[in-house]
């Protein structure tokens, strides 16, 4: 482009000169078809999100239509037998629903009231140097790859936390063992997360408390977290959105059986879980087996846009306050 | 950031300051409260590596890297081919990841007017794209493969799942980055004569680098760790042979551990350990340097 730039210059000045005033015009004087080409690729760029949402309806919507003119959608959204690979084939998908409610409900018991602690002191009770030292530890907890909690959830926090230590007689998969380990993963999303929304409070808020005669823990609690509720809220629900999306630990962890979960010492297979199991099998693609992995990928993919779109508005709304 | 200034006054040990602000046994409690949640993920985050070692030190030997994995020998078996697989996909990934997600961040942070509806819904889709489950990117990248005539389990399709799923990442970050650079920076380039795209290429975006990069950084290290897309692709858990190409099929660590992890024998868990060992030590530097380069920079400007 340097070279385009530096015969601007005389160009514009030449045209400058001329007569007619209608000529002067504050237009760009060259025609910069490198800067139109850039600038078109920065559009594209940016279509490339739309695209890959369109993308993702498409890809799953195909196969899952096609699935559904075979089974019947209250069939499979009511059915409490999920047996796509026996003989006497049945499609409910409640038994997934299940496990995967109750490792996300076990993740959010571990992570939110973590979370938030480790938020809370983070943004109202640290030091700079300690935020500094700490909170980069406390986030390499979500850059631990999926499959090594997995390995960590199988081989050290059922046999060993659980059963050992605790006498919980979980079984080789269990539920329990996942959704801890899930919990564990997540904690720095909500921390992090519900930091920024507490830092986000004005000073204002908490010194009007302490004048008042509130200590720091009063502010706290009753000032500062409430200030930032809708913020914290989002954190939430970011944190469910990833609870329901995690397929490596559970898919290790959580075992393979799809059943009606009622035990969490037991095992049970999620969404993701089944997912990811089908995905290694060999089924032929555009059978019904096949397809059975984007029908249960659909209702994934519309729980967590719904998940997600709340949390969007929580985050847009605490934006526009502060 | 607020809170700082409130705590320069204070004591700077945690007990003191306990002392200081909180009389009542039940401010102290709650304080304590709070640093056994901090404690307890970093107390996980230790025990985590600590047993992942003691698993795998035994594997940690030259063959892990030389030799390709095995069914029948898992005493010799190794990770060669996961370990090459894994550095393909991530370079791709990169590749691919880095020019579109920097070039989707600069139209909407330098040229995108706040009112423009396209604009407005890029950021929509963006914000929902973050959080889509990791295993949804695999099916439409299987998907894409299929519908392009190229085979799912090779390289390209590999990083395409995983260039789509950081995507918003390194959109997120390079907006931030570039929204921390002084407007007078971009006035004075304008000013000078300077075309919006220049001043974008010759000052914002250079002014921008470090907080590209811890982000980037940031998200390949997730990138390299991240099994359940690729599952989607098929065919990728036994591989014995090199990759060499775009087109060529693979495997990467994370499935490697994955298909180990799942087979009965303990010299088969202690292989997954071993492997483990591998990829925390290269997401640990990975974070290590991102952090490195934001502290750098944060206390420069």
């Amino acid at each position: 482009m340097s070279h385009r730039s530096a015969g601007a210059g005389p160009s514009t000045v030449s045209r400058g000169l001329r007569p007619s005033p209608d000529r002067l015009s504050l237009r760009s004087t060259s025609p910069r078809r490198g800067e139109k080409a850039a600038f078109g690729f920065l559009v594209l760029a940016a279509a490339v999100s739309v695209l890959t949402t369109v993308g993702i309806v498409v890809s799953l919507a195909l196969p899952a239509v096609q699935f559904f003119r075979e089974v019947n959608v209250l069939d499979f959204l009511t059915g409490t037998s999920w047996t796509p690979r026996f003989t006497e084939k049945s499609y409910g998908v409640l038994p997934l629903i299940t496990g995967t409610l109750w490792t996300t409900g076990i993740a959010l018991a571990v992570c939110v009231p973590l979370g938030l602690g480790a938020a809370i002191y983070l943004s109202e009770y640290a030091s700079t140097g300690v935020r500094k030292t700490l909170k980069p530890i406390l986030e390499l907890l979500a850059g631990v790859p999926s499959v090594v909690y997995g390995l960590f959830a199988v081989t050290f926090v059922g046999p060993v936390v659980l059963k050992e230590w605790f006498g919980i007689q979980v079984q080789t998969f269990s539920v329990l063992a996942a959704g801890l380990v899930l919990g564990v993963m997540i904690i720095p999303t909500v921390a992090s997360l519900a930091e920024d929304a507490m830092s986000a409070v004005p000073r204002s808020l908490r010194e009007a408390s302490y004048g008042l005669g509130a200590n720091r823990m009063r502010t706290v609690l009753r000032v500062v977290f409430p200030a930032a509720v809708s913020g914290i809220a989002a954190s939430l629900v970011l944190a469910l959105s990833r609870a329901v999306g995690e397929t490596m630990i559970v898919a290790m962890a959580a075992g393979s059986q799809a059943k009606m979960v009622s035990d969490p010492l037991e095992g049970g297979q999620t969404m993701t879980g089944f997912i990811a199991s089908a995905a290694l099998g060999d089924s032929v693609q555009g059978s019904l087996q096949y397809n059975t992995l984007f029908a249960v990928g659909i209702t994934l993919f519309v729980l967590t846009l719904v998940i997600n779109l709340i949390s969007i508005r929580l985050v847009n709304r605490f934006r526009e306050i502060y | 950031m607020s809170a700082v200034t409130a705590d320069q006054a204070m004591p700077r040990t945690p007990l003191a300051r306990a002392a200081y602000g909180e009389k009542d046994l039940r401010s102290m409690g709650f304080l304590v409260v709070l640093w056994l949640c901090l404690a307890f993920g970093i107390l996980v985050l230790a025990v985590l590596l600590v047993t992942t070692f003691l698993d795998g030190r035994e594997r940690m030997d030259g063959e892990l890297f030389t030799n390709y994995t095995s069914q029948i020998a898992p005493e010799t078996a190794g990770a060669r081919a996961a370990i090459l697989g894994t550095a393909w996909v991530i370079l791709t990934t990169a590749l691919l990841a880095i020019p579109i997600g920097v070039a989707a961040a600069s139209y909407l942070e330098e040229f995108a007017s706040t009112r423009s509806r396209f604009a407005r819904f890029v950021e929509l889709n963006v914000q929902n794209l973050a959080a889509v489950p990791a295993i949804i990117y695999g099916m439409l990248a299987a998907a894409a493969a299929v519908a392009v005539g190229i085979p799912r389990n090779t390289v390209i399709a590999g990083g395409i799942a995983l260039a789509l799923l950081i995507l918003p990442v390194v959109i997120v970050a390079t907006r931030e980055a570039l929204r921390a650079v002084p407007q007078e920076i971009r006035q004075a380039s304008l000013a000078l004569g300077a075309t919006p795209m220049q001043t974008l290429a010759r000052q914002t975006l250079p002014a921008a680098v470090p907080g590209i990069a811890t982000g980037t950084i940031l998200a390949l290290s997730r990138a390299m760790g991240e099994a359940a897309p690729l599952l989607l692709l098929g065919g990728l858990v036994f591989v014995k042979f090199d990759p060499n190409g775009f087109l060529s099929g693979f495997t990467t660590m994370p499935i490697q551990i994955f298909d180990w992890a799942a087979r009965s024998q303990v010299e088969f868990q202690q292989l997954a350990a071993a492997a483990s060992i591998l990829l925390l030590v290269l997401v640990i530097l990975l974070n290590g340097v991102a952090i490195i380069i934001r502290n750098k920079y944060a206390t420069a400007r």
